[in-house]
């Protein structure tokens, strides 16, 4: 009875899927459902996560609403639901469920949800490469000496416990680096929504969403990095 | 709609349970009992199952199969360390465990499916109507290969396994459908062989998994062991008898540690009686509480790192867990339970039979499959993370662990010599840094067309499905074309190995077969003819009176088959009675269902209410 088109996953074809139902061929108007029969319809692998969870493309969410779609979103297309259905059906089911779950991970967490906004963005956040704050460059190298020198120092020395306090107080140090970089990432995110608000398109507001993505580069990057040294550092001294 | 029953496949006992208005209930035999020991004997009369089966254990130790849950998905060199314990002969063949039983070998799965089928026929007598499918539990912390083995278990013993479900997380569901828990709670299960922790969220009807941790290979086995070793150990000393010497001896004195265990769950000192060969007498052992338990200490110190791992991974303290759920048999003991409440500052709720909730959950779980409930929703992690081989032997990880599943991750893979035709991909689960230190799944070679190095983009997508099982494609990015991929599992039976195990399986079965499918047969067209009534009060105002009478008469042909013997009949006639609803269907499918949905919004449908 049941017509079972099987569903590619070229580019072209899910552009069709898109625009058409996969089962009855009637233009769809609903969301992730076809409006005639009702059948669930594959969430394209081209919609960004922000659009896929029905979010607009902000950095400040709320978590609770977040997680709300979530669930909704999870109630409609866990496989859980869909053992009667066709397999075509099963299988939109676990390709969305599994779009779904990533979109929902990536979004949950600012750190990721920030890099993500990054790679739509500006691209290729894989190649950021963790550097240290620039005014901190110094301090870190005084910082890798100090640990080598301690790892070498015997347990008991003298020398250990003196060396000991010192990584601790740096340890200190660079946790309120990091609480201060947070500060200043929501800060950046802020500033990022309200210019989406505003939805200007001259070039004074272009100039100034370079800059915030630029910026915000420069923050997880810098992140990244001093975490990378405290936990280097958490692991050393303890 | 088709009955789905719940079955809790454990490494000592086993049960099977289903939904009924409402209510998971556990299937007990004639005699009243619900759990079925997961033990297999080879008599000179052929296999047995369960009760009678445990009987052999001393009787028959060499030809008597027990745990067999701690060799599903492992090889020989996985379990050398503790193969001393088992009195029956274990080989390898292809990466799998063999057990020999008489002139035969098994694998784990095969003699998991004869527990499979125990259970299966259990159900059937207890309800009187065919069961071909289920939902069968595993540890959360099962790797793929350890849930793949229990899928092909289920093959073998004719289920159509529709999910496998985390043991935790199916407790949850029996607990949270009992008490309408809300909150962040805390399952900790430990079983006969193996131990989990979950840590889940549970609102509004969705039970999602934050963080699980745990070890397939700490159970109550490992608790008897330490008894069966100072028993064996003074015997030795005060007899002067080797017991290892004598396999029946030595599973009378793992019986009795086992007893003994159990027993100072209740009281404080109890004495341990076993029988010596070669008429040497008895040894008699009094025993305290306090002595098993310092016994046994490391072994509950041991369930405590996953327990704070996990807590870890869920970004919570143990002040943020409002309820903690004991789950096994093994949680019985009060140490456990003290520590248990140590850790999480609460006391731990055991309502619940802990040697059920299991299966009662695992029947939860049936019913949202069937269709049944609606309102609940598992959403489960995979508990180890996935990745592949790189450079140096390293592993690169592509789906961390405690990641909801479904889960899926793509990597695009390309060619470094000019002309090369193929790329080998070993995928790996674990969560250590180097290759050698992580589980091997599989490996396969992907096939790309001969051309400049560099130019080939192959795209191969990692899934991870609902039952925590890994599922790979590929796609040739310039041509669109995607590949079918031979996978060959590490520490797996092979596609062909498990169809040949079916229809060994069914060999064995034939007689029963042809009673099977008529079952089948008038149990399917119950449900057609039922589904057919109901179409027609909705919907024959819908269609002709031509079409009506004709509807009338296939109705009438099913119903006169289904007293007949003839299993193809029926077949035959249900396949008449579709034809003739087709169009009544298809009108009903365009307006009456249409509306109904139609008028809902899709919030409506998917909320928890």
């Amino acid at each position: 009875m049941d017509h079972q088109h099987t569903h590619g996953s070229s580019p072209r074809e899910l552009q069709m899927a898109r625009s058409m139902c996969w089962h009855c061929q009637s233009e769809v108007s609903g969301e992730y459902f076809c409006d005639r029969c009702v059948k669930v319809q594959p969430v394209s692998k081209e919609l960004d996560y922000f659009t896929c969870l029905g979010f607009p493309r902000r950095l400040t969410i709320d978590q609770r609403q977040l997680e709300a779609k979530f669930y909704e979103l999870s109630r409609a297309f866990h496989p859980d639901f869909y053992q009667n259905k066709s397999a075509a059906e099963q299988t939109i089911s676990l390709g969305n469920s599994a779009l779904l779950n990533t979109a929902y991970r990536t979004l949950r967490d600012p750190i990721e949800r920030a890099e993500y906004l990054l790679d739509l963005e500006a691209g290729s956040v894989k190649q950021i490469r963790n550097s240290p704050p620039a005014d901190l460059f110094e301090e870190i190298l005084e910082l890798q000496d100090t640990l080598n020198e301690y790892r070498a120092a015997g347990r008991t020395s003298e020398t250990e416990s003196t060396l000991r306090a010192k990584l601790q107080s740096e340890r200190n140090m660079l946790e309120q680096r990091q609480r201060d970089m947070e500060v200043a990432l929501q800060h950046l995110f802020v500033q990022w929504d309200a210019l989406q608000d505003r939805g200007e398109a001259t070039s004074q507001a272009r100039a100034e969403r370079n800059r915030i993505l630029k910026e915000m580069r420069e923050n997880l990057s810098n992140r990244t990095y001093v975490k990378n040294i405290v936990s280097d550092l958490v692991s050393t001294v303890g | 709609m088709v009955r789905i029953v719940g079955i809790d496949l454990g490494t000592t006992n086993s049960l099977v349970a289903y939904m009924a208005e409402g209510h998971p209930r556990v299937i007990p035999d004639r005699h009243d009992r619900t759990m079925v020991p997961s033990v297999v004997a080879m008599t000179d009369n052929g296999l047995i199952v369960g009760n009678p089966a445990k009987e052999h254990l001393t009787r028959n130790p060499e030809r008597t199969v027990y745990s067999v849950k701690r060799f599903m998905g492992k090889s020989l060199e996985d379990v050398r360390g503790e193969l001393a314990y088992f009195p029956y002969h274990l080989t390898e063949q292809g990466g799998v465990i063999r057990i020999k039983l008489g002139e035969k070998t098994y694998s784990p799965p095969q003699i998991s499916a004869m527990i499979l089928k125990e259970l299966k026929q259990r159900a059937e007598a207890h309800l009187g109507e065919s069961i071909t499918k289920a939902v069968i539990t595993v540890p959360a912390y099962f790797n793929d290969s350890q849930r793949q083995a229990t899928k092909d278990a289920g093959m073998i013993a004719g289920l159509d396994v529709l999910r496998i479900i985390n043991e935790p997380t199916a407790a949850s569901l029996a607990y949270g459908l009992q008490q309408k828990t809300q909150g962040t709670i805390a399952v900790y299960d430990l079983g006969g062989g193996t131990f989990d922790i979950s840590i889940l969220k549970l609102k509004n009807g969705i039970f999602e998994v934050l963080a699980t941790n745990g070890d397939t290979h700490l159970g109550g086995d490992d608790f008897d062991r330490q008894l069966a070793d100072l028993f064996v150990k003074e015997i030795r000393e005060q007899h002067g008898l080797d017991l290892n010497a004598y396999p029946d001896h030595m599973q009378a004195v793992r019986l009795e540690a086992e007893q003994t265990k159990i027993r100072l769950s209740d009281e404080l000192k109890t004495t341990a009686l076993i029988d010596l060969p070669d008429g040497k007498g008895r040894y008699s052992k009094d025993l305290t509480r306090d002595q098993l338990e310092s016994l046994t200490m490391n072994l509950v110190e041991r369930t405590l790192g996953p327990c704070r791992l996990a807590l870890k991974d869920a970004c919570l303290i143990p002040n943020d867990i409002d309820e903690v759920v004991l789950v096994g048999g093994s949680t019985r003991m009060p140490l456990v339970r003290r520590q248990v409440e140590a850790l999480f500052g609460k006391q731990p709720h055991c309502e619940l039979n802990p040697d059920e909730v299991v299966a009662l959950g695992a029947s939860v779980q049936a019913d949202i499959l069937s269709g049944g409930t609606t309102d609940l929703l598992l959403l489960d992690v995979t508990p180890l993370s996935l990745g592949i081989e790189t450079m140096g032997g390293v592993m690169s990880s592509l789906i961390r662990r405690n990641t909801t599943i479904p889960a899926s991750a793509k990597e695009m893979f390309t060619t470094y010599v000019d002309g090369q035709t193929g790329v080998d991909i070993h995928i790996l689960q674990g969560e250590r840094e180097l290759v050698k230190d992580n589980r091997s799944l599989a490996r396969f070679r992907l096939k790309v067309p001969p051309l400049p190095a560099g130019v080939p983009r192959i795209e191969v997508t990692f899934l991870i499905d609902a039952n925590g099982i890994l599922n790979v494609s590929a796609r040739d990015v310039r041509t669109g074309d995607t590949q079918s991929l031979a996978v060959k599992p590490s520490y797996g039976l092979s596609d062909d190995e498990v169809e040949r195990m079916i229809g060994e399986s069914y060999k064995f079965a034939s007689d029963d077969l042809k009673a099977r499918q008529l079952i089948e047969g008038r149990t399917e067209a119950e449900a057609i003819l039922m589904a057919t009534e109901k179409a027609l009060k909705q919907g024959s105002h819908l269609v002709g009176e031509e079409e009506l009478s004709s509807i009338r008469s296939a109705m009438a042909a099913v119903e006169a088959a289904k007293s007949g013997t003839d299993h193809k009949a029926i077949r035959a006639k249900m396949a008449d009675l579709e034809k003739a609803t087709h169009h009544l269907a298809e009108v009903l499918m365009d307006t009456s269902l249409k509306e109904a949905l139609e008028n809902k919004k899709l919030s409506e449908l998917t909320s928890g209410r």
